[in-house]
């Protein structure tokens, strides 16, 4: 067999952030004119590696060969012009204008006195447009187009660089099955013109369908390739998950109390359909599934920030219908939020604020003034109960580490006195270390007789620390299983992925 | 499906000219109330009272798209003003800035005018791409150093004895305020630009995405100073003009003109979030802006009232044009 040929050749790449070792040697070979699906859990280090890729982050270490040139420390403006485009999963065109205006953006075509020539912009447009089956008017604004039209608006900007590669991070995540089958049809038409495309996605259904061959990722390590029709959903899986779960400390055994939580057919809108479960005293139940699932906007609606379209929920025997998150905090129910920066912490704000400010209330003393000596003696205990390492409790938490930073929430949390503690990956960005005290502290909360819900899509953590475990996928519930010798990864993310659901 | 589709075209017609709409219904309201408010002199008076600060409008519409905000432009005028007629007094006049100043001819002027007031633009420009503030606070501050400075170079006095063409300048080509003039070739400008130039395709850019626009290459940091100095170049082209009709410039003039140019900005549609805005949305903002308040003269309506009716118009125009963004979804 004759030597083969790749037209991108990424080898050995690592990239580091501060603290965090997001990719570890890392390859992969894309061939010309094919569909390479990558596979990965979150946080496996697929986008981190296409951003790399696109020049928007520089790689620590690692070599890449792009159509035989080996290519260092260039720009995305460069990465373009050479021939690579990216399809992001998060569409952020400028609305307000035209199709044209964003395909052409950066690079407008000019005439002879340096004024930019709509008329030539139009015509390049509507023949960009023409090759992709777009049929839309060039002049149309972002901001009348479905998601799906705004997509095909960027692989038109693909072509029209004449990409040779086009990366798509999980592009059918926000559109409809019947787009998807238009979107695998231009596929399927670019891969024809000699193009090559990687095809990032969760739904092994859809790799199956489309892609050539696959390469997976796990924890920021390049796990293997194979050529797609050799291999089965199943072999994907378990060289996605296939890791020993073995490194996780054993589960505190803590006695299971009455039931403290009942959802019953609870559905919103859109987002997920007849979710039902039970959450006990002194439980850890986990919630998993993919990202897109559903788990978090579950939760927000049954601690009143989303609206509910049907269903009840009894909390502590009683009807519980929230209208806002501080209903259901006096209610005795907490939320750490997944996006620790985004809505948990208020970073230039010091320990003592961000752990009491859930429960400042609490505080007031004569004349409606804060007892601030009770806070400062609060603070000083969950510091030294949950161990949060910070030289005191006025250094400010956006010094203190991402584990630590956690830890604060949990205290502000706790402060709250809680029955049911929800919890969205909790570890999602900290290091193995303070992992393991995480997962620590969720274990003392439940010998305490509170009740976790915890949302993870990391199944060694899912596995380890749950009582019970339901997995969600797309929105509805694929079952709930109990946490015993039994359970495998694979299993989970079967469900997960939406191939089989447990009966009832 | 027709009635629909029907329903949707009136309410694109209403999204792209709804400003255009209230600006007649105002003129319509004013002209049954106010007997000869169409006459020529009323016009004339609607578009010479809309011009100065419909210059400045036409940089701050930049800067605005571009996802900025310039409060430093009253004061900024006000500087450029004072600095530029110390080249255009009477050589009889003690010159207060320039005293080996010889009477120049009025081009001088008109030049420093433009020149430094695309200077001090700069400066607000590079306060804000290299020195990464954000644009209210750069521009904040230079709004009070602007001011203060005019007031220590003229020592708190008016720069007056103006050179005759200064007349020229606030005067009337047959019927035609040449201030309008200067706003009408400011206007042809500004649109080519906006339009019909990679500057305006890269400003859009800026305030629209800014992280596409810089994955696109496109020079941010440069951009945005170019912004700014055509903002600044505006101002000065409004202080220049400003002259023309008051023939003696105080350090304290052009107060608070910077908020007329911003409403006149966001009434005539420039999204105060960037990414969105228009040349002949400028047009018409001001126009809104200036028949209010000839209007409201006119009809004896006290100035504390004026104000009030101001204010409530541009949170209107801002409140429709958020119902037709939410329309278009």
């Amino acid at each position: 067999m004759a030597e083969e040929k790749f037209l991108l050749e990424m080898t050995g790449i690592t990239k580091e952030f501060p603290g965090v070792k997001a990719l570890k040697g890392v390859e992969l070979r894309v061939k010309p004119g094919e569909v390479h699906g990558l596979l990965g859990e979150n946080g496996a280090g697929k986008s981190t590696m296409m951003n790399c890729l696109m020049g928007i982050y520089q790689p620590t270490s690692g070599k890449i060969v792009f159509d035989g040139v080996e290519r260092k420390n260039y720009t995305p403006k460069e990465s373009l012009e050479f021939g690579i485009s990216m399809i992001q999963q998060e569409l952020s065109p400028m609305q307000d204008r035209s199709i044209m205006a964003n395909i052409w953006l950066g690079r407008e075509p000019v005439n002879k006195f340096g004024l930019v020539n709509w008329k030539k912009m139009y015509e390049d447009t509507k023949r960009v447009l023409e090759i992709i089956d777009l049929d839309e008017d060039p002049k149309t604004l972002m901001r009348h187009l479905t998601v799906a039209k705004m997509q095909m608006v960027e692989i038109a900007r693909a072509v029209s660089y004449d990409s040779r590669l086009i990366i798509m991070d999980e592009p059918s995540s926000a559109i409809t099955e019947k787009e998807t089958q238009q979107l695998f049809k231009i596929i399927r038409q670019l891969k024809a013109e000699g193009r090559s495309i990687i095809y990032i996605s969760h739904k092994l259904d859809e790799i199956k369908e489309i892609t050539d061959r696959v390469s997976v990722y796990r924890d920021g390590s390049y796990v293997s390739s194979a050529n797609t029709d050799e291999i089965t959903q199943d072999q994907i899986i378990e060289m996605m998950v296939g890791r020993s779960v073995e490194n996780l400390f054993p589960k505190v055994k803590v006695p299971i109390g009455d039931v403290v939580l009942e959802v019953k057919d609870l559905c919103h809108e859109t987002l997920f359909r007849n979710v039902s479960f039970t959450v006990r005293k002194g439980e850890i139940f986990g919630l998993n599934g993919l990202v897109g699932a559903g788990r978090t906007e579950l939760m927000e609606t049954i601690f009143g920030l989303r609206p509910r379209k049907s269903g009840t929920v009894l909390f502590k025997g009683k009807e519980f219908n929230p209208k806002c998150g501080k209903d259901s905090i006096d209610a005795g129910m907490a939320f750490i939020t997944e996006d620790r920066r985004g809505n948990g912490i208020f970073p230039i704000q010091d320990i003592e604020f961000n752990s009491t400010i859930a429960n400042i209330d609490t505080y007031k003393g004569a004349g409606r003034l804060l007892n601030l000596k009770k806070m400062q003696k609060d603070c000083a205990e969950y510091i030294e109960k949950i161990a949060i390492k910070t030289p005191s409790q006025a250094q400010l938490i956006k010094n203190l580490s991402g584990g630590n930073q956690q830890k604060v929430l949990v205290a502000r949390w706790l402060m709250t006195a809680p029955d049911i503690i929800i919890m969205d990956e909790p570890t999602r960005g900290i290091d193995v270390g303070a992992k393991s005290e995480i997962h620590r502290l969720i274990g003392e909360l439940v010998k305490e007789g509170k009740s976790v819900i915890m949302i993870s899509s990391e199944l060694p953590e899912v596995m380890g620390m749950s009582d019970r475990i339901m997995v969600m996928h797309e929105g509805d519930m694929m079952g709930i299983i109990e946490n015993d010798e039994t359970v495998t990864p694979e299993m989970l993310m079967e469900l997960a992925s939406g191939i089989v659901r447990e009966e009832q | 499906m027709q009635e629909k589709k029907k329903n949707n075209t009136l309410s694109i017609f209403l999204g792209k000219y709804g400003i255009i709409v209230m600006l007649l219904a105002l003129v319509l309201v004013m002209t049954i109330l106010i007997p000869g408010f169409l006459s020529l002199r009323n016009i004339q008076g609607i578009f010479l009272q809309g011009s100065i600060y419909g210059i400045m409008a036409l940089g701050v519409t930049f800067i605005i798209i571009s996802g900025g905000i310039d409060l430093s432009a009253g004061s900024l005028v006000a500087l450029a003003a004072v600095v530029s007629t110390s080249f255009g007094q009477l050589d009889t006049a003690m010159n207060k800035i320039f005293p080996w100043c010889p009477q120049l001819p009025i081009w001088v002027p008109f030049v420093v005018a433009l020149a430094f007031g695309g200077f001090l633009g700069a400066v607000n420009g590079l306060m804000i791409s290299r020195l990464k503030l954000v644009p209210w606070i750069a521009t904040l501050g230079s709004y009070y150093i602007a001011r203060g400075l005019a007031l220590v170079i003229t020592a708190g006095k008016p720069v007056a004895q103006l050179i005759p063409a200064y007349n020229t300048i606030g005067g009337k080509i047959g019927i035609l305020p040449v201030p309008v003039l200067f706003f009408a070739i400011c206007m042809a400008i500004s649109w080519i630009l906006l339009n019909y130039s990679k500057f305006g395709c890269d400003t859009f850019a800026i305030g629209g995405n800014m992280s596409a626009a810089r994955v696109t290459g496109i020079n941010i940091s440069k951009t945005t100073i170019l912004i700014y100095t055509f903002a600044g170049i505006m101002y000065g082209v409004a202080a220049f003009v400003y002259a023309g009709r008051v023939l003696s410039v105080n350090p304290g003039a052009a107060q608070n003109y910077e908020m007329s140019a911003i409403s006149a900005s966001i009434i005539g549609g420039t999204s105060p979030m960037g990414g969105k805005g228009t040349i002949w949305g400028v047009l018409v903002g001001t126009l809104i802006l200036s028949v209010i308040r000839q209007g409201l003269t006119l009809l004896a309506v006290d100035a504390y009232w004026q104000q009030i009716a101001e204010g409530a118009i541009i949170v209107i125009a801002v409140i429709f044009a958020m119902r037709r963004e939410k329309a278009e979804l």
